[in-house]
């Protein structure tokens, strides 16, 4: 019969006691919304269960500098209902607000959405262009990470059994700059992502990039970012001819697989067309903020 | 395996449940609560039958241990009566046959409800999107969101 | 709806649904929510592979765990004889059936049932399934329908010979069977033509998709007897088939309807009640059985999937001169795919000379189909519907007059053999013609489509009793189980016909010992034929109530009549007496005769045929191949409507279905033949945000044969949309599909190579 436990640390140091000290296989939870659904078709059989949300900081966003700080189990909901952080990153949010129905957004974390290392997680590729932080925890200390480091394979991520992520990090944002996040599925709603997109740029004073970010989901093992497709974008104000380029560097990063969402010839068309698009949402965004 | 005591306020009213740790929400209140007005569908949230409202946001049961249920508040679709009076997005379900089978309605009154707490004037558009995680397969949903709507209208008339 | 408003009280008016408080607080009883005092949880092992001998299985691990208090597996049922038995278009096997519930020899599908356990919870249930060993021979598997039917294909039975071919085929193959349907003369009526057009098509199998997985609680006695309670579309049908497949005596099962989550013909059949019932009886305990998401799609349900040719041929002024059509669908594990309606309703909404439909019924490695709304008819029609839009962009007319030109009418010569008896038909297509939205500009990118529907609808036994209270009430109590409303539109007909108040009438669903044999709520026969039976009983009631009036007046029975929910003098001849009310009468009934109350059973014939017609504006995506419906208008004789909402509701969730089989329901495979998307988020039925509202018009060409003039309602408006859908397509972005479902890669390809898949 297998024997599972369920422990709620009340301090991140006492959460990283538990993981260190844990005997079998330890899951840390924050909302839960991946992780039910694995324990109940018994791809995940954890001998613990680590309930992150007792944690004081670990649910809520606060500005620090003109950035913000978001705490790892916060809820997708939350995100969304944060007006100052929608207004400095509207990509993320609307990428993290993706995740799944209204119900799992009263759930689903960043955290959760990182962690779970699937190469279609759509607050992923928003975080990156974002060049958002992760601040994990563990038995050596606190470290930084950049967030397109945490997921190293499919289902894996660099993180040490000890570790967990407390907060995100995003920057304070440039003058004349935005984001964007689209996703591709067959549906309105309630689909993995087939292909997601995420575009982060900064204007100069003329309306031309000066500087960019650009990443795809679901096209490769993991999350990607796609410098040469940022390269297309700088020094170039939108036209045909740059955003032909854009999507053309956008379809020669993919490296998709076949599968039940999608085809590789699908998924690389797509990629091009959503990167087209989300980086035509920024720039728009970028220009009204002169 | 040892099981967990928990003290939650459900409907209102103070609510302890032992349950095993791999349980879900959804099965402590079928199983242990008697509630089986929350349904399961899926059991892997993507059908939305199991929502409840937690400490204000609704949820799908099936995606929450029992356990995480402590010191919270919840509210299943039992709960959304006051006694004998139906709420008025219950009467509007009934009054637009907004269900057929009756299946997923405990879980769209649920949502719903949460809707029109936080938004009491939403647009269909808004109503179809905060209900897409609420699977029904007999109506094609065009009731159930004009019932919606017509909640919304009285409840904000009242 | 003036002159109905006039005509009667309640029929045609929109009460609320006498069941429809318990179903919006959470208090109604579905299959899940049963529980019982001892109870035990039952679990189902299943295949693992689409098709494996069962070496053996070993049990004994499983059986010595404590708290597992019984095991089963199809050793424990009794064998049955190898036969088709009823009508054939319906035509069950028990040697198959038996083996569906539970493999014997081999396993034929992924999720086929091979053993079972009842135990005192379900994570004992669960371990004891994880420590039973099945040793299997994994053998060659086939998943499409065309692999499986050429010569080389892996065989389900090595001795199946497809019937309805003479002479019999000399050599097994995976072709069950043959049919055939041929009207006048094809060679001469294609040479006939103007414009032929044949083109070939494919349908993914879908799912009902019902939210509500099976559950039942069965619980046995010593002597014998059980009890069960299930949520089916029919629990005389649960009864019969568990009590075969148990090999006990009808009488001795007795099944009480839960409420039923969803159905849509799914839930025709059994799957874990036999199973349920014999852990019960091998246990002494009650044992409960709820299906997971899972189980329900790789174990239940789907519908075909199917390849089919369809041809047709016109004259330039846009007349059918002839149609000819291959149908081969899927029939899962067993035989018995819904071949021989899809042939049959194929070309029935015309007017055609010359036509022939041929059907193949093929197994494959998949789970056995089920019934689904308009069983075959929306698969072929997606054919013949796409050719005709084609036909008629090439003779340069309306697609919508054309199929006006060749409606069906009462009196034409149908392929299968009778002549229509009805009409209907043409009164939708005028709806439709006649709709503002038909002329309305459309953007670029976007395109409408039009599509007609057939379905038989269907009569059979219906049996109801209805009682007078003490106080005048009334119960009218059916062995129909409720999956949309009946209750409401029984009470109606009540009502109406007694002249009360409709909230005076309490409608239920009695169990299989409460009232007389009622066949399954399918075939959209509720209203009709279960109306039929609730009419009949309520009119016998008021020959009764007219008597007992007669008995207070001391006069003939022949001079009382019913009027307006009173019993009056038939003419001032018979004498001054005053009214009396059916609550009067009640009052008195122990002075009259005791209690008044009435049964009825029918059979009834009369039944009117489903006609629909529908146009959808879709717009494209030409970058993603994505399609969004715009708008849906949907017209459907519908006889008349005793509760138009329900009604409505029928339409708009048989349209909504209809729109996701077009657009993105399928079964997915892995090469080793496992359903890849087992679940709600890769099955992607639609969801709220996907939807317009779906508007229904409701044509109302009254039935003769019914006494409020209803026909079924409950399944032709699936039959259009995957047409409709595809020919809007072909409108917008000039590509013809013809492939289902229509999701965006295959739009995208579409699109990107310049031509239709």
């Amino acid at each position: 019969m297998p024997m599972l436990d369920y422990t709620a640390p009340s301090t991140v140091e006492e959460a990283i006691r538990i993981l260190s000290g844990a005997s079998g296989t330890a899951k840390l939870l924050s909302g839960g919304t991946d992780l039910l659904v694995q324990l109940r078709s018994g791809r995940t059989k954890p001998d613990l269960i680590v309930d992150t949300k007792k944690i004081p900081g670990m649910i809520g966003i606060r500005e620090t500098d003109g950035g913000f700080v978001i705490g790892a189990a916060t809820p997708g909901a939350m995100i969304g209902e944060c007006e100052s952080l929608k207004k400095a990153w509207p990509g993320v949010v609307e990428a993290a607000n993706l995740i799944g129905s209204t119900q799992i957004q009263g759930r689903a974390s960043l955290a959760g959405n990182l962690c779970n290392a699937s190469p279609a997680a759509d607050s992923v590729p928003a975080l990156i262009v974002a060049r958002a932080t992760c601040i994990v925890a563990g038995t050596k200390g606190r470290r930084e990470v950049p967030v397109e480091d945490i997921v190293t394979g499919p289902g894996r991520t660099c993180l040490t059994r000890d570790e967990l992520i407390v907060e995100f990090h995003l920057p304070k944002r440039p003058p004349r700059s935005a984001d964007a996040y689209l996703r591709f599925i067959p549906r309105t709603e309630m689909d993995i992502a087939v292909v997601g997109a995420g575009v982060n740029i900064t204007l100069d004073r003329g309306g031309a990039c000066s500087e960019a970010w650009v990443a795809l989901g679901a096209v490769a093992p993991t999350p990607i970012l796609v410098p040469e497709a940022a390269a297309a974008l700088v020094g170039h104000k939108l036209d045909e001819k740059v955003l032909a380029m854009l999507d053309g560097a956008a379809r020669r990063a993919c490296k998709p697989i076949d599968d039940k969402r999608g085809t590789i010839e699908f998924r690389t068309k797509i990629a091009g067309v959503l990167v087209r698009r989300a980086a035509t949402i920024a720039f728009e965004r970028a220009g009204e903020q002169r | 395996m040892s099981k967990h005591h928990v003290s939650a306020t459900i409907n209102g009213e103070p609510a302890e449940f032992l349950c095993e740790p791999q349980q879900t929400l959804l099965d402590a209140l079928r199983d242990e609560l008697d509630l089986t007005g929350s349904k399961e569908g899926c059991s892997s949230g993507d059908c939305g039958a199991c929502s409840v409202i937690v400490d204000g946001r609704v949820v799908c049961s099936c995606l929450m241990l029992a356990v995480e249920a402590e010191g919270h508040t919840i509210e299943t679709i039992e709960g959304l009566a006051r006694g004998s009076k139906l709420h008025p997005l219950q009467q509007k379900f009934l009054e637009h046959a907004a269900l057929q089978c009756g299946f997923c309605t405990p879980g769209l009154l649920v949502a719903a409800k949460a809707l029109l707490d936080r938004n009491p004037n939403p647009s269909e558009t808004e109503t179809r999107y905060w209900l897409a995680g609420n699977l029904c397969r007999c109506t094609g949903y065009d009731k159930v969101v004009r019932a919606v709507l017509d909640a919304a209208a009285e409840l904000r008339g009242a | 709806m003036n002159d109905v408003a006039q005509q009667f009280k309640w029929v045609g008016t929109r009460p609320i649904r006498p069941d429809g408080v318990p179903k919006v607080t959470g208090r109604a009883l579905f299959g899940a929510d049963l529980a019982m005092p001892g109870m035990l949880v039952g679990a189902i092992l299943r295949s693992p592979h689409a098709h494996a001998r069962i070496r053996s299985i070993d049990t004994s691990k499983a059986a010595a765990l404590p708290g597992v208090k019984a095991v089963v597996t199809s050793a424990d049922f009794p064998e049955q004889k190898f036969e088709y038995v009823g009508p054939e278009r319906v035509a069950m096997n028990f040697w198959h059936m038996t083996r569906n519930i539970m493999a014997r020899e081999k396993v034929l599908y992924e999720g086929h049932a091979v053993a079972a356990v009842a135990a005192i919870s379900k994570a004992v249930a669960d371990e004891a399934l994880s420590r039973i060993s099945v040793d299997y021979e994994v053998l060659p598997h086939v998943i499409d329908v065309d692999e499986a039917m050429r010569p080389e294909a892996p065989l389900l039975f090595p001795d199946m010979i497809t019937r309805g071919v003479d002479p019999a085929p000399t050599k097994p193959s995976n072709i069950s069977k043959r049919i055939e349907y041929k009207l006048g003369d094809l060679e001469a009526g294609f040479a006939a033509a103007d414009v032929i057009v044949e083109m070939k098509f494919k349908t993914a199998p879908v799912h009902q998709a019902y939210i509500e997985p099976h559950g039942c609680v069965a619980r046995f006695d010593a002597d014998g007897q059980g009890e069960l309670w299930s949520s089916s579309q029919g629990h005389f049908v649960v009864r019969a088939l568990t009590a075969q497949l148990l090999g006990m005596k009808i009488g001795d099962l007795r099944v009480y309807p839960a409420e039923i989550g969803g159905g849509f013909g799914g839930k025709t059949v059994v799957y874990i009640e036999p199973v349920a019932t014999m852990l019960a009886r091998k246990s002494g305990s009650p044992v409960k059985i709820v299906m997971s998401r899972e189980d329900v799609f790789r174990a239940s349900g789907p519908t075909s999937g199917s390849a089919m040719t369809v041809k047709i041929g016109v004259k330039k002024d846009g007349k059918i001169v002839a149609a000819d059509g291959v149908f081969k669908y899927q029939a899962g594990a067993f035989p018995g795919s819904p071949v021989m309606n899809g042939c049959m309703c194929a070309f029935s909404p015309y007017d055609i000379p010359n036509a022939r439909s041929v059907g193949y019924d093929v197994v494959c490695n998949r789970p056995k189909v089920a019934a689904y709304r308009a069983p075959g008819s929306p698969i072929s029609a997606f054919a013949v519907e796409s050719v005709l839009d084609v036909v008629a962009q090439k003779i340069g007319m309306d697609p919508l007059q054309m199929r006006l030109k060749n409606a069906a009418r009462a009196g034409t010569q149908m392929l299968y053999g009778p002549k229509l008896a009805h009409n209907g038909y043409a009164e939708t297509i005028e709806a439709i013609l006649n709709h503002p939205g038909y002329k309305a500009p459309l953007k670029k990118n976007q395109g409408r489509g039009v599509a007609s529907g057939y379905w038989f609808n269907a009569g059979g036994e219906s049996s109801a009793t209805v009682h007078v209270n003490e106080d005048g009430t009334v119960v009218v109590a059916t062995g129909s189980p409720d999956i949309g409303g009946s209750r409401a539109s029984m009470a109606i007909m009540a009502a109406e016909t007694l002249g009360i108040d409709y909230n005076q009438v309490r409608p239920i669903v009695a169990d299989t010992a409460s009232v007389g044999y009622t066949h399954l709520t399918g075939g959209s026969r509720v209203t009709f034929a279960t109306g039929i039976a609730v009419v009949e009983a309520t009119k016998k009631v008021i020959n009764e109530l007219c008597a007992r009036a007669a008995m207070t007046w001391k006069v003939d029975a022949e001079g009382v009549i019913w009027e307006d929910g009173h019993a009056r003098p038939a003419s001032s001849n018979v004498g001054d007496f005053a009214p009396l009310s059916l609550k009067e009468i009640a009052a008195k009934r122990g002075l009259t005769g005791g209690p008044i109350g009435a049964a009825a059973a029918v059979n009834p014939g009369g039944v009117a045929p489903g006609f629909a017609t529908q146009f959808c504006d879709v717009e494209v995506d030409p970058e993603t191949g994505k399609v969004t419906v715009l708008r849906f208008v949907a017209a459907q004789d519908v006889g008349r409507a005793i509760h138009p909402s329900y009604v409505e509701g029928q339409i708009q969730g048989g349209v909504t279905q209809g729109i996701g089989w077009a657009l993105n329901e399928e079964y997915i495979y892995t090469p080793q033949g496992r359903l890849d998307n087992p679940g709600f988020l890769d099955y992607r039925i639609p969801v709220a945000s996907d939807l317009p509202m779906i508007e229904a018009v409701l044509v109302e060409v009254p039935n003769p044969s019914h006494p409020y003039g209803a026909k079924g309602v409950g399944e032709v408006n699936i039959v259009p949309p995957m047409a409709a859908i595809a020919n809007a397509i072909d409108r917008a972005i000039g590509r013809r599909l013809t492939e289902l479902p229509m999701s965006p890669p295959k739009v995208l390809a579409a699109i990107d190579s310049g031509k239709g898949t």
